[in-house]
């Protein structure tokens, strides 16, 4: 048992057969799209996780990316009529291109710097989306005018998104495995141990930092843009400080540098907020308790303390 | 026999923290082949040369130069890839990798480090990752650490841990390699062992040049020492005639007689 999650292929399979059978469970279509949302979350958290678990570095401003996904892709499609794919790839290079300029300059900072300069990011995208009202909209929202759709073919229903979103976190899950196990990988997970080190056998640090963070941030976007089309209806506060925070809460949560640890964190920080619909005025103050409570009593959060407990028990 | 062409030379070198010269107009040249051995007090300045000539630090002024080419102001990555591989007398471990994983950041300059091939695992990246792997093991036995193959660094004595950083700097296949107080904190036993193995290394072509302060095990290997002091060269020589160098006596082996 202990193999089978050690081994890649086998946790991959495990998660596509809990999402096959997910739907069949789901009474109905409001717990479908709790499971969509869980998997968008889930699949920017994967993003995220390579930049903050595996490479070390902080970001707060990752809403930021995903708003201006969002906000792209709503705005190429419904107010100048682009196809929705080409809206998403656009909006996806055009985030890709501002993370890159920001990067260098941004990942020589470290701690608390790094912590600040991020939220000044994301805090600048936000404001621009809810000031610049011609275009976005501003604070009342934006509106898609059409659904998601590729050569013809419509994506629209909870249930077919249920499985593009499904088919697309397993992707993402085996490409950021794949990420981490290869000399790229290692890089980034040598930066995180011992930057000094890192350097001296050969890793070009401000190369490998300013690309992870490339890589999250157009993740981020593409998965902002999916949302867009998914819910037809966004609105700034999507790319807000606290949308950032949920992230980034999301991963600390899951487990840093566990990839299955930031979809559970993903799944639980999203599901947990519907369960508790009573408390939705606290929902900021319940985000912050469970990040307070993991860094205290789990600081390499769940997946990892879980695995950990199963390995000792196993060993007794 | 040809005189061999020096792997580094070392020109004027200084650099200064506020007013402290750590290092002062410094220069010296290291012979390819053989080891090389650096000594001095505490503070002479030794680890500071070291970060200097790999990169860690820039000069205030003066000029490195690594086979013939010059090199002073280049970052350590770009160091590396030219064949300079070092470790540390703190240690720059990756406590958040296995054992295994640490060597193989030694062989990243060997290896495709784009994003693509990694994001989709293209077969020969998975191939020479493979290949990679059984080399580091290799490199993991000839250095002693044959016992943590599979372990998390995490889980590492220190003793370990500093032979751990021998073979992450082997796996590069470096031309040079500077190894900063290889034997520290070791037991008799154990230094002895860092001793074959270094001995070893030298065999196989790699110009290695060590801070040490374990005076029997410089004398032991080394075939040219140099002498710093208040980040000055005392002296340079072959390990006879710098045991018996009144001006060495006095600044390192007198001082710590007395």
């Amino acid at each position: 048992m202990r193999r089978l999650f050690a081994s890649r292929l086998a946790g991959l399979a495990v998660l596509a057969v809990i999402l096959i059978i997910l739907p069949l469970v789901a009474p109905n279509t409001f717990y479908l799209d709790i499971l969509i949302l869980c998997g968008f979350n889930a699949i920017a958290a994967v993003g995220l996780n390579l930049l903050i678990g595996f490479a070390g570095q902080i970001s707060l401003g990752h809403a930021g990316f995903f708003g201006l996904g969002a906000y792209g892709s709503a705005i190429l499609t419904s107010t100048y009529g682009w196809p929705a794919l080409g809206a998403m790839l656009i909006s996806a290079a055009a985030v890709g291109a501002l993370a890159l300029v920001i990067a260098r300059p941004i990942l020589k900072l470290k701690g608390h710097y790094l912590a600040m300069a991020t939220l000044g990011v994301g805090i600048i995208i936000s404001i621009v989306l809810e000031t610049e009202v011609w275009l976005t909209g501003g604070p009342d929202g934006f509106i898609l005018a059409e659904d998601f759709s590729v050569l013809g073919f419509v994506l629209a229903g909870e249930e077919s998104w249920y499985w593009v979103v499904a088919g697309l976190l397993l992707f993402t899950i085996w490409a950021a495995q794949n990420i981490v196990d290869s000399p790229l990988g290692r890089a980034l997970r040598a930066v995180h141990g011992a930057e000094v080190g890192a350097a001296v056998a050969g890793v070009d640090t401000a190369r490998v930092k300013a690309l992870i963070f490339v890589v999250s941030a157009v993740i981020a976007s593409l998965v902002g843009s999916l949302f867009a089309h998914y819910a037809g209806f966004i609105t700034p506060e999507k790319a807000g400080f606290f949308k950032s925070i949920e992230l980034v809460t999301m991963v600390v949560f899951g487990g840093m540098a566990s990839t299955f640890g930031a979809v559970l964190g993903a799944v639980t920080l999203t599901a947990l907020p519907q369960a508790l619909t009573i408390f939705e005025d606290f929902e900021h103050m319940i985000i912050g308790a469970i990040l307070m409570g993991t860094m205290i009593f789990m600081p390499r959060g769940l997946a990892p303390t879980l695995n950990s407990l199963l390995i000792k028990r196993r060993g007794e | 026999m040809t005189r061999p062409e020096p792997i580094l030379s070392v020109h004027n070198l200084s650099i200064h923290f506020g007013g402290l010269k750590a290092i002062s107009e410094l220069d010296f040249t290291i012979q390819a082949g053989a080891i090389h051995a650096i000594i001095g007090p505490n503070g002479a300045g030794k680890t500071t040369l070291f970060n200097l000539v790999t990169g860690v630090y820039a000069p205030t002024s003066g000029s490195v130069s690594f086979n013939g080419v010059p090199v002073t102001g280049k970052k350590p990555h770009e160091l590396a890839a030219l064949g300079m591989s070092r470790t540390f007398q703190n240690l720059q471990i990756f406590f958040n990798m296995s054992a295994l994983d640490n060597v193989m950041v030694g062989r990243h300059l060997h290896l495709n480090r784009a994003l693509i091939p990694a994001l989709l695992r293209f077969p020969a990246l998975a191939r020479k990752d493979r290949e990679a792997r059984a080399h580091c093991r290799e490199l993991m036995a000839l250095v002693g650490c044959g016992a943590y193959l599979d372990a998390e660094a995490s889980a590492m004595p220190y003793g370990a841990l500093k032979r751990l950083e021998i073979a992450r700097a082997l796996a590069a296949k470096p031309k040079l390699l500077l190894l900063d107080e290889p034997a520290a904190g070791l037991n008799t036993t154990e230094s002895r062992e860092i001793d074959a193995v270094i001995q070893k290394v030298a065999e196989q072509g790699v110009t290695v040049v060590l801070v040490e302060h374990d005076m029997k095990m410089v004398m032991g290997i080394s075939n040219h020492i140099l002498v710093l002091d208040y980040g000055r060269k005392l002296t340079e020589g072959a390990p006879a005639e710098i045991a018996a160098h009144p001006e060495v006596i006095a600044a390192y082996l007198g001082a710590e007689a007395a």
